[in-house]
């Protein structure tokens, strides 16, 4: 099954984006498109929240409800605008370093509080914004702007970070495989509760370039072929390559309606 | 009316919801903690919403967004938090969503003294963030005046799409005075858009503050904290930059005849003109009182606008007077005041965590005959 993407559902006038050419982006912010269509939500509901950096310019394209917040707050931001009012369907579209460095509080307790807000993280394991620094999820002994003899640290797993905060949805994707990508966003944006898509995307520029993964068809091809499916390590980590699949989908109570629920008792 | 015994940071939670307030997110800090606690007990009682974030960065993107969704949104600090929410006390002023901040003082720099009062954050009010952005600040002096000025600060904070600085100190706000409580007061909404949904501009530049939406309304539109042009988009246009840099300035300095709150005491004759704000303004009149015993002709101007200033009045009232300031701070608000009145001003500072007493100001005042 293919969804089409609504044009209405896109600032067209705003086209072309400002990404580089081979740019994982656009194939992450497509499935968010297609997911969106297909969860039959009300588009006048739908506030599309994002940080500062590539991943964070995806909220200027999108034809709905848009805020373009600071480097790491937009899930703070996401958080005010959700509890505020609870009707408001709120996606967030952040980098892995506004997420997981600079937002990383807010990460954790945006997922402890079990808040309904479905993130998507575009991981493409660097700052591409800033011209290629490290990022929290950068690979051990990869090159990037700030680590040019090798990086020294291990990378962190966001996915791992998500479930052990206490995030109720958690699934993780690459580029190489945009339709399971779409349906994993679908699932969280129809799951009540925090909910947190990693989409392993590529940085031809800035990563891709100084690590050797070829043209954007061979890095989307790495990505392919470094996949693992989760059914079969039964872990989110693996020394092997990328463990994608849906790893966590339960129900716990969630904040905005425990909060409202408390308010009902004690209204006067 | 209803007579009732309150603190300062109580009649801020009370008159804020009063004013409209429906969403508070804050990160506990001395001397500010008692406001939140507060606001947690009354919010849900009448629908609204509290949330403890997990820092202060937390807590002023989260009343920005509650903003956004049509809620009026405050927070509460103290100095060192009050520093970590300058980065987004400047989205939203340059995004022109209103919000109220209230900073409590305490002693600094750092953590300083967190139990003892100060006034250290004037400067810090005004230029806290980057960029050249505006702003209003807010100073009571007492507990009822703290009721009463936060239905202004929200009122302003709507009325101009501003983040309104409630400044207040470790006294005023934890102080008990006997206020009565007035249910006479205007409350101002937010002007909504007329124009039809496809021609709405949230940063219309034909206004002099454009309408704006509720996120869900109808209205797709987009905030961005990048230079933008009227749409909200985006632009490194000079020409579009320069008109919305002199929009946002032209808002508020269009407007100090309402803006610029100040009072004054017993100037009319007075040869002597003591400049002091907050709870130092309270130990001013006290002198003013004693020294007025002794035949010396002194007067007080309070402002209770930090920011802006009315350059007029300020300037006037000084003509032909000998100036001195009193603050708790090293030399803040004397800045602006010299700047302004253009001649040689006295000024009277300290930080240690006391209050400035009658007594010194009385004496200092001797001394210079
Ligand atoms: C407070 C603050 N610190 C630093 C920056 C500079 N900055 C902009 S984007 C960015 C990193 C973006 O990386 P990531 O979140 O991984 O997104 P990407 O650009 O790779 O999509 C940084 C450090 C900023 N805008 N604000
Ligand atoms: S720098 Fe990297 S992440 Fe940013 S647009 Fe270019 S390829 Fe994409």
């Amino acid at each position: 099954m293919y969804t089409e993407i609504s044009l209405d559902n896109l600032r067209v006038n705003k086209l072309p984006h400002i990404w580089c050419a081979g740019c994982g982006n656009g194939i992450v912010l497509s499935a968010i498109l297609r997911a969106i269509e297909r969860s039959k939500i009300d588009k006048e509901k739908i506030v599309f929240v994002s940080g500062i950096g590539c991943a964070g310019r995806s909220s200027g394209y999108v034809n709905f409800n848009t805020l373009h917040t600071l480097h790491g707050r937009p899930l703070a931001f996401a958080t005010g605008i959700k509890l505020a009012n609870p009707d408001l369907q709120v996606i967030v579209a952040t980098g892995d370093g506004d997420l997981a460095a600079i937002g990383g509080n807010h990460f954790i307790h945006a997922a402890k509080r079990n808040i309904d807000l479905t993130v998507i993280v575009f991981n493409n394991f660097v700052y591409g914004m800033t011209g290629g620094q490290f990022s929290p999820t950068t690979p051990e002994d990869s090159f990037t702007t700030t680590t040019p003899y090798g990086h020294i640290e291990e990378p962190m797993n966001i996915s791992y970070l998500a479930i052990s905060a206490g995030a109720t949805y958690v699934a993780r994707e690459t580029i190489g495989n945009p339709l399971m990508l779409e349906k994993y966003i679908l699932n969280g944006l129809l799951h009540k509760g925090f909910s947190l898509i990693e989409a392993v995307s590529s940085c031809v520029t800035e990563y891709g370039r100084r690590n050797n993964l070829g043209d954007p068809a061979e890095y989307v091809k790495f990505f392919k072929d470094k996949s693992i499916p989760f059914s079969k390590v039964k872990s989110v980590e693996s020394n092997d390559g990328i463990v994608v699949g849906e790893f966590v989908n339960i129900e716990r109570p969630e904040f905005v309606s425990s909060y409202y629920e408390l308010v009902k008792k004690v209204k006067k | 009316m209803k007579e009732r015994l309150m603190s300062g940071n109580e009649a801020v939670a009370i008159g804020a919801i009063k004013a409209g307030c429906r969403f508070f997110a804050g990160y506990p800090i001395t001397p500010s903690t008692d406001l939140a606690e507060r606001m947690s007990k009354l919010l849900p009682e009448i629908g609204g919403a509290f949330i403890q974030m997990e820092d202060e960065l937390g807590s002023i993107g989260a009343i920005i967004g509650a903003s956004l969704a049509g809620s009026k949104a405050m927070t509460a600090t103290s100095g060192p938090g009050f520093s970590l929410m300058q980065e987004g006390i400047g989205f939203a002023s340059f995004s022109e969503i209103p919000i109220v901040v209230v900073d409590v003082q305490r002693v600094g720099p750092s953590t300083g003294i967190p139990t003892y009062p100060s006034q250290g954050d004037i400067m810090q009010a005004r230029w806290g963030t980057h960029g050249s952005h505006p702003i209003i600040a807010l100073y009571p002096s007492s507990v009822k005046e703290s009721y009463d000025l936060i239905f202004t600060a929200f009122n302003f904070s709507e009325k101009y799409r501003v983040p309104v600085i409630f400044i207040s100190d470790e006294v005023i706000g934890h102080m008990r005075e006997k206020i009565t409580v007035e249910d006479s007061h205007i409350v101002f909404e937010r002007k909504k858009p007329e124009a039809p949904k496809e021609d709405y501009l949230p940063f219309d530049s034909r206004y002099e503050v454009p309408p704006l939406a509720n996120f869900g309304e109808g209205y797709r539109f987009h905030i961005t904290g990048l230079t933008h042009d009227d749409t909200g988009f985006p632009t490194s246009d000079p020409v579009k930059t320069e008109r919305l840099m002199e929009r946002l300035q032209r808002k508020i300095l269009n407007h100090l005849d309402e803006i610029f709150l100040y009072e004054t005491f017993l100037v009319e004759d007075a040869d002597i003109l003591i400049v002091s704000y907050g709870v130092v303004a309270r130990s001013a009149k006290e002198a003013i009182l004693e020294l007025r015993e002794k035949g010396v002709k002194v007067g007080l101007f309070r402002p209770i606008t930090i920011w802006p200033s009315s350059e007029k009045i300020i300037a006037d009232l000084a003509l032909n007077r000998k100036v001195f300031v009193f603050e708790m701070n090293l030399g803040q608000y004397v800045l602006e005041v010299e700047r302004i009145v253009k001649k040689k001003v006295e000024f009277y500072g300290k930080e240690n965590g006391e209050i400035i007493s009658p007594e010194e100001i009385e004496s200092c005042i001797l001394k210079s005959l």
